[in-house]
């Protein structure tokens, strides 16, 4: 894993929704939206129901429906946990 | 046709009968086994991830939790059982019950009382006919767990724990399970849920280490109010999970060693009921002799 790319994991409770290398990931947490670079502290924080943006490397955007969870980042490895979790 | 051989061809066709019947639940639960490792496999990434989660706060930061910190007096104790709905498992359900028996003891020679939470038709039938209390049943559904009757178990046990122990609360939560090894083998095993102990995958940091500076959204006290419910959600559904994969590998066993038995007792009557049918012949060719050399004989006076 380069330094400058996040490795995502967006997981649900049955099963695993979506991983992969990416630029940047916006999620929202119950503070409010909260967007994440790669080389952010290690954090945790509960997961609003809301969007997921992931943007790839290549630019593209992915975007996923989360509730009920939570997010998780260390060491440029982004874990977002959601009872419910699809992409759109 | 002899009264002896139509018994055994009674039988034969009786052990036929159930040989079908075996055989049938026998195929439909190796197909099945695959499907309940598939569901395993799916949740193992909630779970891994959850678990990791749980373990990062609880070695990066030094919050006190009621559902992390020991209780300094445990009086009562609740075990939770995962059983099957149905038989002819061979001894998938006694074994786990048997484990929670042991277990049972193990917390009464520490002076606990231990309250049940039963899941599966098989542990509140045996809890009945011991005529043993239990506080709360899940059956249906055991060979297909879903994710709401997790989450009902584990509602119920947090409540549970939540309450104080003089009014009839717990202070320590423990589950007992089949875990699903391989095909063949299935151990039955017993996990303390609550509080917390060894959080798996995560070494403890050595103390000169440093640790990673850890953000908590909103504060540690919330995340972990929010994770700890999920975290006992998701083991619960897989200790679920578990049991349902060794579930359909102990009938799948138990039937496939009915099967065998029934193809044995087949072969077995067929082989006597063919000596039956040999004996009867030769005794109405003895009989047809014995009544021919008679009428001859009586010929040969007149």
């Amino acid at each position: 894993m380069s330094a400058n790319t996040l490795r995502i994991e967006l997981v649900a409770e049955d099963a695993a929704v979506w991983s992969g290398e990416a630029k940047m990931v916006i999620a929202k947490t119950v503070e409010g939206e909260i967007g994440l670079l790669p080389g952010h502290e290690p954090m945790l924080a509960i997961l609003a129901s809301g969007e997921v943006r992931i943007t790839l490397p290549t630019g593209e955007i992915i975007k996923a429906n989360a509730e009920d969870g939570f997010l998780s980042v260390e060491h440029n490895v982004v874990t977002v946990v959601a009872r419910h979790a699809a992409l759109i | 046709m002899g009264a002896q051989l139509r018994v055994y061809r009674q039988k034969i066709k009786s052990a036929q009968t159930t040989k079908k019947i075996t055989r049938a639940m026998e195929l439909i639960s190796a197909s099945r086994i695959y499907k309940a490792q598939q569901r395993v496999a799916a949740a193992t990434p909630y779970d891994r991830a959850v678990t990791r989660a749980v373990s990062a706060v609880a070695t990066y930061s030094n919050v006190k939790h009621p559902l992390t910190t020991e209780p300094e007096r445990i009086d009562r104790a609740a075990v939770v059982i995962f059983t099957s709905d149905r038989g002819l498992a061979g001894a998938f359900s006694s074994s786990v019950l048997k484990e929670a028996d042991a277990l049972t003891s193990l917390l009464r020679s520490q002076g606990k009382e231990v309250v049940y939470f039963l899941v599966g038709r098989k542990a509140v039938s045996n809890f009945g006919f011991r005529r043993r209390k239990f506080e709360q049943q899940w059956i249906g559904g055991t060979d297909l767990p879903q994710v709401d009757t997790a989450k009902a178990i584990a509602d119920a046990v947090l409540a549970s724990f939540n309450t104080e122990a003089s009014e009839g609360g717990v202070d320590e939560i423990h589950l007992v399970f089949n875990r699903f090894v391989s095909m063949i083998a299935q151990v039955p095993e017993v996990i303390r849920l609550l509080p917390l102990e060894v959080v798996p995958g995560m070494q403890t940091p050595a103390d000169d280490e440093v640790f990673p500076l850890y953000e908590f959204e909103p504060d540690v006290t919330k995340v972990l109010d929010a994770l700890l419910p999920v975290y006992i959600e998701s083991r619960i559904f897989n200790a679920m999970l578990q049991s349902a994969a060794s579930e359909h590998a102990a009938r799948q066993k138990a039937m496939k060693s009915a099967t065998d038995n029934a193809d044995k007792l087949i072969k077995n009557y067929t082989r006597l009921s063919n000596s039956a049918r040999q004996a009867e012949i030769t005794q109405q060719i003895s009989e047809i002799v014995g009544g021919a050399d008679a009428l001859s004989t009586a010929g040969d006076e007149d």
